[in-house]
This record gives structure tokens, sequence and C-alpha cells, in this order.
């Protein structure tokens, strides 16, 4: 069977402005939103997209997080995956730890394609896809805006780089990870997330894949940013030029 | 124990980007730090001298082959990991190549990377942001474990030229993947500054209603010599090419100078010019949040404002 696998993410929604905890040890997360990771709601869309024209016959979503990402993964059957595979896991997860149980879940499940986030708004790490690509020893294609699959074992991705945009062919199985301009994630209707109710969700642990939840950064201290000092209104193009002028900017 | 530090020079075949050498300023934080660099092309020469020119470095390191013609992480990844063997750290820019390329260096050798450095207090704590830049966060690395990671480009300035490191060929022998072929890239050639190293920017937002629109900013760009950047929206619109955009998933810049026009000032964007010496904002909305940011707010109609900006510092 042609098979997608999407990796996502649970994180704080990006609409929520986060605090630091007093004591330095990380950011208040109690009651606050938490949402499917918002470059891989890009990811599973176009796993969707590729799906939908008859590309793949199967779309599977797998994550590695604590038993509360069940409800991330609901969301993301709702929004059209097929089933979901929960690698359940406590505490820091790095990098390292979720591209190894990721590898693990690719060799039981076979995909010919890949398709992550490419980083998660909490950390903004931006590592998962690429450490993955370099343990599968397969192709990446990060932060792609377009991926078009020109057979069962070629894919043409074009990526969003500093000088602009670049074209790359690569064989496959490989992981692309998806940027901003990829497409825009549906929204989900609520007859679709009644129907995801009954869609299968299997629950893994990082042991029975045989992955060792290693850390091997250690999150010392969370501290706020400093902040700017706020500044004072101009009342005109005149005024801002002299002002500038005055700060010796111009 | 000092620092062994390997960095990964960004290059495009001819010229070494500024961005290896904001790495080797990020590097010398570390007191008695012995800094070497890699370049790989398919012709490092030209590319290596102007590395062993950058003070403080101690040696250049070069492995020429044609498959380094275009920079591919899958084909560039397997090298540095071979040389990586005595070095404490392998480092990076923070850029797309950077990005692209060390995350997969830290696959193959299986080590812990920090993304986008700030400071380094020690050879094992670094700071780095997080959630966009509303947290800043200091992480540990274990001791003796080898680190790999991006240096953000914001936090640190260019090291000085002066330096004179020798350079030596080596030979790499890995296997090298086909899996990954190089197609083409847009060439988006400007004669304004470079977005990422201006000393001066100016960028728009939605507001600005059109790539039509961006003209009225480019043609005061030119005035003041500066780069000219884009929120997300205006990008997501079509009004400006995804390079120019600026903010968390964008470039992340600190000119002197930052105006932004017509930009509501979205954290992911505000993540993005944080480190600005000064910003301007002009909007005509007096409550948008880029005014809780900026050193000078200008409530008004950017097509006024603009045209009577160009006029007075022509």
């Amino acid at each position: 069977m042609k098979r997608i696998l999407v990796g996502i993410k649970r994180v704080v929604d990006f609409n929520v402005r986060i605090r630091v905890k007093p004591d330095g040890s990380g950011v208040v997360t109690d009651g606050v939103k938490m949402s499917v990771n918002p470059f891989d709601e890009i990811a599973l869309e176009e796993a969707l997209r590729i799906k939908e024209r008859g590309g793949a016959e199967e779309v599977i979503v797998a994550t590695v997080g604590p038993a509360d990402t069940q409800q991330q993964l609901r969301s993301a059957l709702a929004m059209g995956a097929d089933r979901a595979l929960h690698v359940q896991a406590d505490g820091v997860i790095e990098p390292l730890v979720a591209a190894r149980a990721l590898l693990k879940l690719i060799e039981r499940e076979q995909p010919f394609l890949v398709i992550l986030g490419k980083q998660a708004i909490d950390d903004d790490n931006g590592q998962t896809g690429q450490v993955l690509a370099a343990l599968w020893n397969r192709p990446q294609a990060t932060y792609a805006s377009r991926l078009e699959l020109l057979s069962d074992t070629t894919a043409r991705v074009t990526r969003e780089v500093d000088a602009g945009l670049e074209t790359l062919e690569i064989d496959l199985p490989a992981v692309i990870t998806a940027d901003l301009r990829l497409n825009e994630p549906r929204y989900v209707k609520l007859p679709d997330i009644m129907k995801a109710k009954k869609k299968p969700l299997e629950t893994l642990s990082l042991a029975a894949l045989g992955v060792e939840q290693r850390q091997q950064l250690k999150l010392a201290r969370f501290e706020p940013p400093p902040q700017r000092q706020k500044g004072i209104r101009v009342k005109d193009a005149a005024e801002l030029v002299e002002q500038l002028k005055r700060k010796g900017i111009l | 124990m000092s620092a062994k530090i390997l960095i990964v020079a960004e290059h495009d075949g001819a010229r070494l980007n500024v961005s290896t050498a904001k790495c080797v300023s990020c590097a010398l934080t570390l007191s008695g730090a012995e800094i070497t660099i890699a370049v790989c092309a398919a012709d490092p020469g030209a590319v290596a001298a102007q590395a062993a020119q950058l003070a403080g470095v101690t040696r250049v390191l070069t492995v020429a082959n044609p498959a380094n013609t275009h920079a591919l992480a899958a084909v560039l990844a397997p090298q540095i990991a071979a040389l990586a063997g005595p070095f404490t750290h392998v480092l990076g820019p923070s850029t797309t190549y950077g990005k692209d390329l060390m995350a997969r260096i830290a696959g193959l050798l299986g080590a812990p990377q920090v993304s986008d450095i700030m400071g380094l207090e020690s050879p094992t704590r670094f700071q780095r942001p997080v959630y966009a830049g509303n947290a800043i966060l200091t992480v540990e690395a274990e001791g003796g474990v080898r680190v790999v990671g991006t240096v953000r480009m914001a936090s640190f300035e260019a090291a000085g030229g002066g330096g004179s490191a020798p350079v030596e060929k080596v030979d790499v022998s890995v296997e090298l993947p086909t899996h990954t072929r190089f197609i083409s890239v847009s060439a988006a050639r400007s004669d304004r500054p470079d977005l990422q190293t201006a000393a001066r920017v100016i960028s728009g937002g939605r507001a600005l209603g059109s790539a039509e629109g961006f003209k009225i900013l480019y043609s005061l760009a030119d005035k003041l010599g500066a780069a000219v950047g884009a929120s997300r929206a205006a990008v997501d619109a079509g009004y400006a090419p995804n390079e120019m955009q600026v903010g968390q998933t964008g470039k992340i810049i600190a000119p002197e100078l930052y105006v932004a026009v017509g930009i509501s000032g979205a954290i992911q964007h505000l993540t993005g010019i944080k480190d600005a010496r000064t910003i301007v904002a002009i909007n005509k909305d007096g409550e948008a949040p880029i005014f809780e940011v900026a050193d000078f707010g200008l409530v008004g109609d950017l097509f006024q404002i603009i045209p009577e900006l160009e006029k007075l510092v022509s």
C-alpha cells in the first residue's frame, strides 16, 4: 500500500502569549490552549491532497508525546488522516529521540513519503526532519513550498531558501519538511470530528520500539526576553526625520 | 578543557558568506577556543583564502569535490561528519543553508544540536530563543558530548579581517549519495543591500495592497540605501517574494534602523526585528501592536507619509 507518514507535535497554540514561570523552570502551560503545531498541519494537508489526487492510498499520522497528545491526533484524524500512531512519552523529547522513534515507525509502515513541519513553534528547534533523513539515509527537502510527485520513485520540491526559491529533484522515499506557503490547511467540519472518534489510534511506547529516551541537553533556565522601551509618537513625516537626525540615524 | 570548534563555511562557490564570520565571533566568545573552518566546494581555493583572513581562525580545511558544486545537505553532511572527530563543537549559521545542513550532521553524529545560539556562557552552556523569542532558554550539554549548533545571525557581529590562518587540503573518503539533485535556484538579483546584513531595512505589510504598492518602499529604500523586507502577510498575498520575509520563520535581522510600514506587528514578526537598534512604525491603526516596540511611531496613511519621507531625505 502507498502510504504517507506525517509527524505531528502538540504545542502551545500560536495565538497564546506565553509567560515564563517565576522560578525559571519553564513556561506556564496550565489551562493554556494546545494545538497541532501549525507547520505539521500544513504537512498533513499536503499528504491529504496527494491522497485525494490518487497519489497515495493511506495517510498515517504519528506523534511522540504525552497522553494528552491524543487530542491532537484526533484533530489530525478529523482533518482526514486514516489512522494514528501515538508513541507515548512524558518529559523532554529531543529531536534525536523523536527521529529514532519515527524511524522505527517507518520501518514498520514502509511509507514512500514522510512529511513533517519545518519546525515546532514551541522549542523552535527545526531539527527532527533533517535528523530523521540522516538516520534513514534518505533525501531531505526542507522548507518546501511546492511538492510534485514525478513518478513512483522521484519527486521535485521547491524550497524557500534565503536566496529565493531552490528546486531539488529527490529519489523516494524521502523526508519533506513543510514551510508556510506549501498550502493552506482545511477547516475541520463537525461531522468529521464525529467520524474521527471511530478511526484507529494505536498507542505504543518508546521502550516497545527499542528507543531510549535520552536527554542530552538539560533545560537549565527559562527567562523572559529583555523588553524594548516604549518609544514616542511623532505627528508627521517631518518630525520623524528630525527625530532620526537628532539620534544620528539619518 | 578548551573548546575545539569546527565551523562549516557558507559560500556560493566564489565568495564566503558573512554568516561564517558571525559564526567565528560566536566561537570567539569562548576564550582559548581553537577555531577551524571547513570549506567544502568543487574548487575551494578562493573561499578558503577569504576564510583564512578572518581574525581568530586557527586553520582552514578544504574538501574539494565536484559533488560540492551546489550545497546539498545530504551530500555535505557526511563529509563534515567525517571531519568532526577531533572537535568539541560543530557550528554553522542559522540561515536556511545552515539550518538544513547542521541538523543532518547532528543526526549522523547522534549529537545534540543547539539551534539559534545567541550566547555561550561556557563550552557547555548556551542561550537560545524559544517560543518565537518570547522566552530565552539556557541549555546545558552533558560534559564530554560533542555539540552541534546553529548560530543566530542577529546576535553576533561579523569577525574582522587581518588573519592569515594556514589552509590545509583534506581528503574525505566517504560515499556521497546521488539521491538528491540540484535543479535550479531563482536568482533574485537586486542592487539593494542584502536584507540579512543591511544597516537600514524598510519592510512593508499587507497594507501596501499590492506588489505595485511596494514600489513606494523600493523608492524610499533607494534614497536611504536600505534593504526591503516584508511581513508574512505581504508575502502570502504575493506582494513580495519569500526571501524578503522577516520574522520567526523568515529572516531574523538586526539593522541600525528598521522601518515597519503598514505592518501590524504579530509576535512572529516582532521576533525577527527585536534586535534592531531603532524601530520606526508607520501604521494607520494607532492600536497596532507594532507601536509597543517602536522607538518612533507615526499614525497615518502610509501612501501619503512614504512619499513625504522620500522628499525629506532626498
